[in-house]
């Protein structure tokens, strides 16, 4: 009895404005992409241990060869910060590639949930996720021996303008990840946003770079972003760079976002 | 615009590149009871159930499915309907119920709705101390009975399953069957494909027959059976019977024979049983009397259908996508 009395409950003709149920959805998909990160052994250690490593890795290995003015472990740590960010929201690429693969998506759109609320699930997870590792990774760097000298409020700008980054990354990732046809070709984005850190300040000042580079090393996203957090963390002047990395990462959302709607209804 | 029909596809065509997949495909499925669409592999049953869940779109076509269109009317059609793929749609990370109250939310259930709606299907496919368990640790079977009871949170009008007892035992598939006919009531109406016949037979009010991207016959399993003929007599040549001999008379019967075994030596042909009939047959076969062994008539059954239609050895322009497909002709003659 009580089957029929449930069965006209859960007809479905939504009485409520349609906004409310996208939101609803996004919920849904959001609680799901976090518990299935929190579930994927591998995706928590890539995700954990592997900005330690970098970490530790950055401070002891190189850390006796550069000089850069302060002491290294200060220097770096912004840098590091960066690509263990930008590499687990790279990631997302990976994770939005594989699960388009599963049939449980097939099931999604006959049920007529959004590619937006699946996205951005899986971006809430990565920007989760990601802030969950730079916690990590700051407190292993004041561990061994990151002193910044910033205050409250020049860790609120660092962290603020480490997680807009990390949500634009994130989303890109995301489209990436629509576009690729398989998760080992979604991976190949990771080596690149990895490989941006490289020509920017995050490991080496840009002076020592050819000058041909310079330019370019200058004001590249990854680059921008650094220079902010750094300066917000060791207290320098922090000048018109923070609003080049706040546009880099807006452009990006917008652009990722707007992308990612299309692509997902393309495919399939 | 309501009709009395679930499902109605005209002219549907759909090909992939180069290679035609469905081509001049017509069905009309009645409302309520269970609809099979019968064929072998690579017949085009999984695009036309992706067609008609909105989940990929045709050529060209009218297809009409709980009275709206799918190419213009798709929120419509998804809220009417539920699909359950080939391959399980769960997520494997996520336990049973986890699975279940995420659909339940998708539809927009208050929560303690969704999970009392979860709760309820555990317990009616048997899965209720899985639920707690990872989709991951499941086996097949209790993998597909939650994959259906995910397309049946939000009770659909109309229930696509794809091959829902592919892989199964057979003692899970009579529990799949059960299920089956359980939920083709009240009005609903249950589309479902399958390779096997027996499983239309046993389970389908109507069954269409498809073939090389078309519906090469439709109708109810008698009907089907009518259709080529009530019955069948098998024949069976004596041995002094050569294999020439054996191949004169295949030849000679063309389309009328269903079946043949050359080594066996044996052919069936369709009959209505009538002893007239079966005379004129065993007469046209051997006009000496000396090359029938002994003969048998039986009724036909769906295996004989299935065969004569799909595995007949067609003029060529007729179906020439079954014939380059090299799975779907060895699927078939498994059947033989
Ligand atoms: N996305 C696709 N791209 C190219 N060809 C496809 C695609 N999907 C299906 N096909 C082709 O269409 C034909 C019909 O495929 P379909 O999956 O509909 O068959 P089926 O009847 O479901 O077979 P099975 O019983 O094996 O599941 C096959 O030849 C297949 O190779
Ligand atoms: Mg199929």
């Amino acid at each position: 009895m009580s089957e029929l009395a449930l069965a006209e409950a859960t007809r479905r003709p939504a009485p409520r404005p349609a906004i409310v149920d996208a939101a609803a959805d996004v919920t849904t998909m959001i609680g799901r992409s976090l518990r299935l990160s929190l579930r994927s052994v591998d995706g928590m250690i890539t995700a954990l241990a592997l900005p330690i490593m970098l970490m530790l890795m950055f401070v002891y290995l190189f850390g006796g060869a550069l000089r850069t003015g302060i002491a290294y472990v200060d220097y770096v740590v912004p840098g590091v910060l960066l690509v263990c960010a930008g590499f687990g929201a790279a990631t997302t690429a990976v994770t939005v590639s594989s699960d388009l693969t599963t049939g449980v998506i097939d099931r999604f759109r006959s049920m007529d949930v959004s590619g937006a609320a699946l996205i951005t699930g899986h971006v809430v997870a990565s920007v989760a996720r990601n802030l969950v590792s730079t916690a990590l990774v700051v407190a292993v760097a004041l561990a061994i021996g990151f002193r910044p000298s910033a205050g409250v409020s020049g860790w609120l700008a660092a962290v603020g303008v480490l997680a807009l980054f990390v949500l634009a990354l994130s989303w890109l990732s995301a489209t990436i990840g629509i576009i690729a046809g398989s998760p080992e070709a979604a991976n190949g984005f990771t080596f690149f946003v990895s490989f941006l850190a490289y020509p920017s300040s995050a490991f080496v000042p840009i002076d020592t770079m050819p000058s041909w580079l310079r330019g370019f090393a200058r004001d590249q996203p990854v680059n921008t972003v650094v220079e902010t957090t750094r300066a917000t963390l060791t207290g320098g002047p922090v000048g018109s760079v923070a609003w080049h990395a706040v546009l880099w990462s807006l452009g990006i959302i917008a652009a990722s976002v707007s992308a990612s709607g299309v692509l997902f209804n393309r495919r399939g | 615009m309501t009709t009395d029909l679930a499902i109605e596809a005209v002219g549907l065509a759909k090909s992939y590149g180069s290679t035609s997949v469905l081509d001049h495909f017509d069905l009309r499925v009645p409302r309520g009871g269970v609809f099979a669409l019968l064929g072998p592999n690579g017949a085009g049953k999984t695009t036309t159930v992706r067609i008609l869940a909105t989940l990929t779109r045709a050529d060209a076509g009218r297809i009409r499915v709980a009275g709206h269109d799918v190419g213009t009317q798709r929120r419509e059609v998804r809220r009417r309907i539920s699909l359950t793929g080939q391959y399980a749609a769960l997520d494997e990370a996520q336990t049973g119920e986890e699975n279940l109250r995420m659909m339940g939310r998708l539809l927009h259930l208050a929560p303690r709705l969704a999970r009392r709606r979860a709760a309820e299907l555990l317990e009616r496919f048997d899965l209720t101390d899985a639920g707690r368990r990872r989709v991951e640790t499941y086996s097949g079977g209790m993998r597909r009975r939650l994959d259906l009871a995910a397309g049946l949170v939000g009770e659909p009008e109309i229930i696509f399953l794809d091959e829902p007892t592919t892989g199964l035992d057979p003692r899970s598939r009579a529990a799949m069957w059960e299920i089956v006919a359980e939920l083709a009531t009240g009005g609903r109406t249950v589309f479902l494909t399958t390779q096997y016949l027996d499983e239309a037979d046993r389970l389908a009010d109507r069954i269409a027959v498809v073939d090389g991207g078309r519906v090469v016959a439709d109708g109810t399993a008698a009907q089907l059976k009518e259709q080529v003929g009530g019955r069948r007599l098998d024949v069976a040549l004596a041995a002094t019977a050569g294999p020439e001999a054996f191949a004169t008379v295949v030849r000679r019967l063309g389309p009328r024979a269903v079946t043949a075994d050359p080594a066996r030596r044996t052919v069936g042909i369709a009959t209505d049983g009538t002893a007239a009939h079966v005379r004129a047959l065993l007469d046209e076969i051997d006009a000496g009397r000396d090359r029938v062994a002994h003969f048998d008539v039986h009724t036909t059954t769906l295996d004989d259908v299935f065969l004569a239609l799909t595995a007949r050895p067609a003029p060529a322009e007729v179906r020439p996508i079954a014939t380059e497909n090299p799975i779907a002709t060895e699927k078939r003659s498994e059947h033989v």
